[in-house]
């Protein structure tokens, strides 16, 4: 797909990012992964860091991500992708490395790693792509379910007694030294697309200077799963999600 | 002419309509055609597009391309 | 500090062995976790990594974190060495099933305890199958060499390393808790003398001049699977071809040949002699590589021996391998302990004396 030319008497304001690849993308309507992809993209072709960064990808939906973003990939075993990251970034302490995980891969099978890398201050940005369900697998209640949500594992609404109670994950990263900079970020509005990617590019810089763990939430709409319409589904993230997971910074460097 | 542009890649667009709910000027709407995967794809419906891109912001598709008329003539 | 990095006479542990001949090999990365009996291993190498420039070493929470650890710094280029003890191998096997299907180069030390489950401390040889058979899931293997004394340990680091980066596949040292824990002369080789160079497969960051790298183990769609699956066929057939090791001891005239890797080899050892002194002719067969067995070696002693006896430290795992390249030719009996129990060289001198008088018998009788 090429650029398209611009009509006469106009210049492109807003066009593709170069690294990101120009392929559909197999996700589904609404979804925010090709958002979030695009922030990355973005964050990346401003900084001109496409050709040291490496990305690590989850199991889930975004698996696949690998064929979105144009730079060096490592497709992780589920839950494993900031150990991988803590890998690769311990042989290459020079290149930009981030990790990409869904809300079961980094607060479910996951947990142990995300806590450790964090508390060990890894110098990568663990990026968590909170839309509250297992999208992949068919719609599963996920750790961060909030109470009385329906999921095909939760068919009555999530209830506390049987279910536990959803997993303030970002919380927990945040109350550990290591991490430096821990903020909860969205994709449903223009403004909050803005805000992230001004919290992915400030993850980046925060890498190059050896800070510690960077630790960007974003919470995200799953159409399917949530079987709403993707402007219904956006409309849920302001009006239950974000109650329940504020957007703001829960951390934020010592200067 | 107008101040701003939207190119759609209808390939790409699988009409989810998030750019129609955020467009300010209810510039987009889907179209009746569909592409190769079977999705309706949006178009620009009516004029008063003034390419602040918060339709292009919000795709999650990457389907769109947005233009605004250039500020100063080039320089002959 | 500097280390000294010329080749030298030492009396080492197993364990400290295993790892300072590591270093020497230039490996880059180790990620471990304590497990008895080899956790010296993770000791020796955070204590003496930093007389080797560059080198990380890091106990990592739990084994599942470290081997997806050495999961991305194998995929970054690095020479990448994990060890850790029967558990703690089982718990690293989706790592291992990810990394032969994903082609990154690794070596894996199991310093083998008794099992199953929490087991014992004591040395065994149990783990066998699950080494030799790929372990996690999946059509794979993993190269697997079994040393049988502290020197071979050491040899076996450098072997390891040069096998898992020629094949691109993880290699595993099949040693056992004794073998950790004794001391004996090593040479060790230079520091140096295995170079290493960062493949361009790695993804060390995608320059404009290429397209970027990417290492994964999914191929949703089936072509492609059974692709990838074919390619890993025929990579484990050139090692097939290439790669069997083997020693044999007195198999030129052997009547009976033993058949025993790693520890319950030393032991074999002493009970040819044990019954070479009593006039009974025994060789003794040692496969070096468990993958790739040293099938034709076997199906050629069944030319000439008479029987077969394999001994290990476990239900009788082995022996299903021999009997498999023996094919039915002559019989292959079985001695062993399981649950840390080690035999003695009596022990198995008793079963061959017990072969040998059947033996002598069925000719007595021309049969």
């Amino acid at each position: 797909m090429e650029r398209t030319a611009a009509p006469e008497g106009m210049e492109a304001v807003f066009e593709r990012p170069t690294s990101l690849v120009a392929t559909p993308t197999h996700y589904c309507p609404g979804c925010g992964h090709g958002v979030i992809h695009r922030a990355l993209a973005r964050a990346i072709d401003g900084l001109g860091i496409q050709s040291t960064t490496v990305g690590v990808a989850p199991v889930g939906c975004s698996v696949f991500m690998y064929e979105y973003l144009d730079v060096d990939w490592q497709q992780a075993a589920h839950g494993r992708a900031s150990a991988v990251a803590a890998g690769v970034k311990r042989v290459l302490p020079d290149r930009m490395v981030f990790s990409y995980q869904g809300d079961g891969d980094l607060a479910a099978i996951g947990t142990s790693e995300t806590i450790h890398v964090a508390n060990r201050g890894e110098n990568i940005l663990m990026i968590f792509v909170n839309n509250a369900i297992y999208g992949m697998t068919g719609g599963q209640m996920a750790p961060t379910t909030p109470l009385g949500m329906k999921t095909t594992t939760t068919p009555y609404g999530r209830e506390p007694a049987t279910m536990g109670y959803p997993l303030r994950i970002t919380d927990l990263v945040a109350a550990l030294p290591g991490a430096c900079y821990v903020t909860r970020q969205a994709v449903h509005t223009v403004a909050a697309v803005r805000r992230l990617e001004k919290a992915i590019e400030q993850s980046f810089r925060l890498q190059a200077q050896g800070r510690g763990t960077c630790f960007v939430e974003i919470v995200s709409a799953c159409p399917s799963g949530w079987k709403l319409t993707p402007q219904e589904a956006n409309a849920r993230v302001e009006a239950q999600m974000l109650k329940e997971y504020p957007l703001g910074d829960l951390k934020v460097p010592t200067p | 002419m107008t101040q701003g542009d939207v190119r759609v890649d209808s390939e790409l667009c699988k009409g989810c309509e998030l750019c129609v709910a955020a467009c300010p000027k209810d510039c987009l709407a889907l179209s009746s055609g569909f592409n190769a995967r079977g999705y309706r794809y949006v178009a620009l419906a009516k004029d008063g597009c003034t390419g602040c891109a918060a339709c292009a912001v919000v795709c999650p598709d990457t389907a769109l391309t947005v233009f605004r008329a250039v500020r100063k003539p080039r320089a002959a | 500090m500097t280390a000294s990095t010329a080749s030298e006479v030492r009396l080492m542990k197993g364990n400290e062995a295993l790892a300072e001949a590591a270093l020497r090999a230039g490996m880059k990365a180790y990620f471990g976790y304590p497990i008895t009996p080899q956790s010296e291993v993770l000791e020796y190498l955070t204590l003496h990594a930093r007389e080797h420039a560059g080198t990380v070493v890091l106990q990592a929470e739990s084994e599942i974190a470290a081997v997806h650890m050495v999961f991305g710094a194998a995929g970054a280029g690095a020479r990448v060495m994990i060890s850790s003890s029967s558990p703690g191998i089982s718990l690293m096997q989706e790592g291992f099933s990810y990394m032969a299907c994903s082609q990154l180069p690794a070596l894996v030390v199991n310093v083998q305890r008794g099992g199953p489950g929490l087991g014992t401390i004591q040395p065994a040889q149990g783990d066998y199958h699950q080494a030799v058979r790929g372990g996690g899931h999946g059509d794979y293997r993993l190269i697997v060499l079994a040393p049988s004394s502290v020197q071979e340990l050491v040899d076996h680091v450098f072997l390891g390393f040069q096998l898992a980066e020629r094949y691109r596949t993880p290699a595993m040292i099949l040693a056992d808790g004794a073998l950790g824990q004794m001391m004996e002369k090593v040479t060790l080789p230079p520091a140096g003398s295995l170079p290493h160079a960062v493949p361009g497969w790695a993804t060390t960051g995608k320059p404009k001049e290429r397209a970027r790298n990417v290492i994964h183990s999914v191929f949703i769609e089936p072509e492609r699977m059974e692709r990838q699956n074919l390619l890993l066929q025929e990579k484990y057939r050139k090692i097939r071809e290439a790669e069997p090791r083997c020693e044999q001891l007195g198999m030129e005239d052997a009547e009976i040949a033993l058949v025993a890797f790693g520890l319950s080899a030393r032991i074999c050892q002493k009970a040819m002699d044990l019954g070479r002194e009593q006039g009974i002719r025994v060789g003794l067969l040692r496969p070096i590589t468990l993958f790739p067995f040293p099938t034709l070696a076997v199906a050629r002693a069944a030319a000439s021996a008479q029987a077969f006896l394999t001994v290990e430290l476990n239900a009788g795992q082995m022996v299903e391998d021999v009997r498999l390249a023996v094919n039915g030719r002559r019989p292959v009996e079985f001695v062993g302990r399981m649950g840390g129990m080690v035999p003695s060289p009596d022990d198995v001198l008793a079963r061959i004396e017990e072969m040998a008088a059947r033996l002598r018998s069925r000719s007595r009788a021309g049969t």
